[in-house]
């Protein structure tokens, strides 16, 4: 009966405003063999940014700021430090990775659609009647997605009920990471969790803060300042670093680092929300506006789309021709 | 008093809440007004421009905000606390019910992007049993206004009343159906087209669909149904309703929202102790929202004039065999 209300593909609306992402190459980093360089990473940054951009154009609704400010972290996980396979999703072993900033789904259906759980073209789906790639990620609907969010405050909990069943299962390789907003943190909850993990001695799980200091309402200065996270999550017993959430090398050295600790780890990541397109860059009043108009998309390709010409370039020129 | 906005101008009940609140906050200096990083789009916002000592935006953080709310009432002051309805009876439940309702204090849950027209943001944020919620909840008074100029009477009818009140609006701009601000909410059951064969009881976003699926059982079936507006689900004015039922012997609720706990069991609550007819619903069945623009998840869930009328039809075909079921065997089968 589901079945039927799915429309069948060929009405996924054509994106004829907007030109094709070019061929990304080098492709996604397999499992096994050579991990992705920083360079190549920062390369894949910019195509799930122009993934989202390209998917809110089609979808003209959802949260481009917030997915371009995790991007670079989701990438480092995706593309370098998650053990995952995309052809087995359910591989019990594998890392588990959840979306506490449920909003910021667009760049997680990106990073899976270019790791093939799911065909790229489905990313144009995005929040329509039938599709499986909704508003917020539901884990019943779109591989790859462990558990449901867009409710803030519940994904920590969550991430510390999966690390607990993991160590029971005595998958002790596989690691939970969880990536929280500004309202995130201002949500109790978090900090029931962030008090429960290090009393239950939860080693396998990493918390990392995209702290963008913007919020709906304002920044989180004025609306409701969550002042020093890596001060907080160093009090309630957390193993805690600061770091620059764009800067790939750093992003991807703390992510491997919080694997082997003896405690949770907390990465509290610095970003910049709608970072790689310089009109959004860390201003007010993009969360959640459903206009991203054809105009607006096209800019943001057209700055985009430069960047990754250039990141290509330099990739291809300093590799053995 | 004036009417705030051209009638017929399509326009969001949510908007009421934040234009009432802005010229209540004016007259009254006890109101205050808390938000949980929605205040632009629960359009607490205007309140909160005018009034920055008078208003606390928490941040995302609702049960924090109920519960001060709570201790604000206690202290003298009226507050509105405003979020997305998901949140507002959902999240913060148990502050709602202990430092609110238990407490029996004035204090007003403005709580939009009800039900599933919120559209995109899908199952997570699309609320649809609130109305169950906060009616089971002791002491709630549960408000849905049909409109713009229903939404802002209902804000009015909050100040001068005294009990725990949770008022639902919503995201979408919808036709009015008022033509201007009407004076109070009345007993919040208004008959608005009179009929004999059925009647027609909708809440919120239904009451206009209501009003066209009429017609359309007037033009193509040659049916006249009444149509009635709840407006305050809790209490009910089971008079007006029960007048209804006697005179039509067959109803069909329509609401934004789960079948069970919402309007349908408000009047089946009724009907069944009161002038048993059948009573069959339109509403969400045993599912969760689905992400879409707003109309099409209406259109999805079957919340449409289209959807009350065929109901209506289905119910006026059942109705002589649930009304006068056979005492033996099933001839009619
Ligand atoms: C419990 C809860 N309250 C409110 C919301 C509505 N909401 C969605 S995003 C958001 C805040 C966005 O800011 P932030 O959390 O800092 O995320 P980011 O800046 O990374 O987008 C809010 C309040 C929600 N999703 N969940
Ligand atoms: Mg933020």
């Amino acid at each position: 009966m589901e079945a039927a209300r799915l429309p069948d593909r060929s009405t996924v609306p054509a994106v004829n405003h907007l030109r094709p992402v070019p061929d990304p190459k080098p492709p996604a980093a397999p499992i096994e063999g050579e991990p992705a360089s920083i360079e190549e990473l920062e390369r894949w940054a910019t195509v799930l940014r122009i993934d989202c951009v390209r998917m809110l154009a089609v979808a003209k609704s959802g949260h481009l700021d917030s997915s371009l400010s995790s991007a670079d972290i989701l990438t480092a996980l995706y593309h370098r430090v998650l053990k995952h396979d995309p052809k087995n999703p359910e591989w019990p072993a594998r890392d588990r990775f959840v979306l506490s900033k449920g909003h910021a789904a667009p760049i997680q259906y990106a990073a899976l659609a270019r790791h093939g759980y799911f065909p790229l073209e489905d990313l144009m789906g995005l929040r329509k009647i039938g599709a499986q790639l909704q508003g917020h990620p539901d884990m019943n609907k779109t591989p790859g997605v462990e558990v449901s969010t867009g409710s803030l405050g519940q994904g920590l909990s969550m991430s510390l009920g999966i690390a607990l069943a993991l160590r029971l299962d005595g998958l002790d390789d596989s690691h939970v990471f969880c990536v929280l907003s500004d309202g995130d943190c201002q949500e109790g909850q978090t900090w029931e969790a962030a008090t429960a993990a290090p009393h239950f001695k939860a080693s396998n799980i990493t918390a990392i803060v995209d702290y963008n200091h913007l919020q709906t309402d304002g920044t989180t200065e004025e609306v409701m300042d969550i002042g020093n996270m890596a001060a907080k999550f160093a009090a309630f017993g957390w193993d805690t670093v600061e770091i620059d959430g764009h800067d790939m090398g750093a992003v991807v050295e703390a992510l491997e680092r919080s694997r082997s600790l003896d405690r949770p780890a907390a990465i509290v990541a610095q970003t910049t929300k709608g970072k790689g397109v310089s009109t959004m860059e860390g201003r007010f009043g993009f969360h959640g506006k459903a206009a991203v108009s054809p105009e607006f998309a096209a800019d943001a390709l057209a700055e985009l789309e430069e960047t990754l010409e250039r990141q290509t370039s330099e990739l291809t020129e300093g590799a053995p021709s | 008093m004036a009417s705030t906005t051209a009638p017929g101008e399509p326009k969001a009940t949510r908007a009421a809440y934040g234009d009432a609140l802005l010229a209540l906050g004016t007259e009254h200096e006890e109101i205050v007004a808390l938000d949980a990083d929605l205040a632009g789009s629960t359009q607490s916002l205007k309140f909160g421009k005018e009034f920055p000592d008078r208003f606390f935006n928490v941040g995302a953080a609702e049960a924090n905000m109920m519960s001060m709310a709570c201790g604000l009432a206690a202290t003298g002051k009226v507050p509105y606390c405003s979020t997305f309805a998901i949140f507002a009876s959902g999240r913060a439940y148990d502050q709602v019910r202990l430092g609110i309702a238990h407490n029996e204090l004035k204090v007003r849950i403005g709580a939009s992007h009800g039900g599933v027209s919120l559209g995109e943001d899908g199952a997570s944020h699309q609320m649809i049993e609130d109305i169950a919620l906060m009616r089971a909840m002791p002491k709630m008074q549960v408000i849905v206004p049909a409109d713009y100029n229903q939404a802002y009477a209902a804000v009015q009818h909050s100040w001068k009343n005294p009990e725990p009140m949770y008022m639902r609006f919503g995201r979408p701009s919808t036709p009015q159906v008022y033509e201007e601000v009407p004076e109070s909410l009345g007993d919040g059951v208004d008959v608005l087209r009179e009929g004999k064969d059925i009647s027609l009881i909708a809440t919120g976003h239904m009451v206009w669909r209501a009003l066209e699926a009429a017609e359309s059982l007037e033009r193509e079936d040659g049916v006249e149904a009444e149509v009635l507006n709840v407006s305050i689900i809790k209490p009910l004015a089971s008079q007006t309703v029960i007048e209804s039922l006697a005179k039509t012997g067959l109803a069909v609720t329509a609401e934004e929202h789960r079948v069970v706990g919402g309007l349908a069991d408000a009047v089946r609550e009724v009907a069944a102790e009161q002038h048993p007819v059948p009573v069959f619903a339109v509403g969400m069945g045993d599912e969760f929202g689905i992400s879409g623009t707003g109309e099409a998840c209406m259109e999805h869930f079957g919340l449409t004039a289209r959807g009350i009328a065929d109901r209506a039809r289905e119910a006026l075909v059942l109705k002589p065999i649930v009304s006068h079921p056979p005492l033996h065997g099933p001839e009619w089968v």
